[in-house]
């Protein structure tokens, strides 16, 4: 009963917090803590991941490459997943909040996954002697880049922002189907690409003194993610009342 | 990290490439923001560019 009535209470204070009026007061408050916690950790990754960290016995200096490119590779899908599910939340519930977040975290889940396979590029030519390969981690990715821009270009393709949010949504829901072939892809066929090293069965294969400027850079890049994502979440709700404002003001000018 | 290596050219450009692409994400975030902040403090008759 105790856990019942705990749930319940979260979910009140979630559903208040979520109110567009009191989000844009709170998120006001919050992103520059979670700005300035996301510089620091990114400041540190740099430093561990730049200066302290060894070289790899293999990639030699290349394996810095990785700092960049493996947090970028999973934000990249941490930001869909949230993408699909606010646009699945605004399609069930019709909260005003999920498909104003959605919409302002997509291009940023886009941003995130072409830092993802500019930075694997740069480490591919090196390593690989080739830019790129049709390889299945590779291509997959790529797909994921293409649903972003057909996520973002059907949230803005209609007059209705409603319907271009509900349509974005079911494509959204849809390319959630990537996901898994992105994460197994390595598994699942004979790829170049090396299988996972950090988020596997049994633990990270990887050294310590390579894992921490890798997690730093994680954190980094999801408090920075954050910070970025509630300033766009807000410009969209605080976008929408303008635009309410100026129905209005059309409205009274026409009587 | 050695930068007279052979490959530093290919770690710089992807660290030049993050930043540019992750700075153009937070300018365009911040100047979206004191946009809509500015004209929603205008048409309330604060004049106030964004908090």
């Amino acid at each position: 009963m105790a856990a019942v009535s705990a749930i319940k209470a979260i979910h009140q204070t979630v559903l208040r917090a979520a109110q567009p009026a009191r989000f844009v007061e709170l998120s006001g408050m919050l992103i520059p803590w979670i700005a300035i916690l996301g510089v620091v950790a990114l400041v540190a990754g740099l430093v561990d991941g730049l200066a302290l960290s060894p070289p790899d016995y293999q990639q030699g200096e290349t394996v810095r490459i990785m700092y960049m490119h493996v947090p970028a590779a999973w934000m990249g899908l941490f930001v869909y997943a949230l993408v699909a599910g606010l646009g699945g939340l605004g399609l069930v519930g019709g909260h005003p909040l999920a498909f104003a977040s959605a919409r302002a975290a997509a291009p940023l889940g886009a941003m995130f996954t072409a830092v993802c396979l500019i930075t694997g590029s740069l480490w591919g030519k090196p390593m690989w002697g080739a830019w790129w390969v049709w390889d299945a981690r590779l291509t997959s990715m790529l797909l994921l880049l293409f649903l972003y821009f057909g996520h973002i270009a059907l949230s803005r393709a209609f007059d209705d922002p409603r319907r271009g949010d509900k349509a974005a949504a079911v494509l959204g829901l849809v390319g959630c189907v990537n996901l898994p072939i992105v994460k197994f892809s390595v598994d699942w066929w004979n790829t170049l690409h090396q299988p996972a090293s950090v988020m596997k069965l049994g633990g990270p294969s990887i050294d310590p003194s390579m894992l921490w400027p890798l997690l730093l850079m994680a954190g980094a890049f999801k408090l920075i993610f954050f910070a970025l994502w509630l300033t766009r979440t807000r410009t969209e709700v605080v976008e929408a009342r303008l635009r309410a404002a100026a129905h209005r003001s059309r409205m009274e000018a026409d009587r | 990290m050695n930068l007279h290596g052979q490959y530093t050219a290919y770690i710089l450009a992807a660290y030049g490439v993050s930043f540019l692409l992750l700075g153009g994400a937070a300018l365009s975030a911040w100047r979206d923001w004191r946009r809509v902040s500015g004209a929603w403090a205008r048409l309330n008759g604060r004049g106030g560019r964004g908090q």
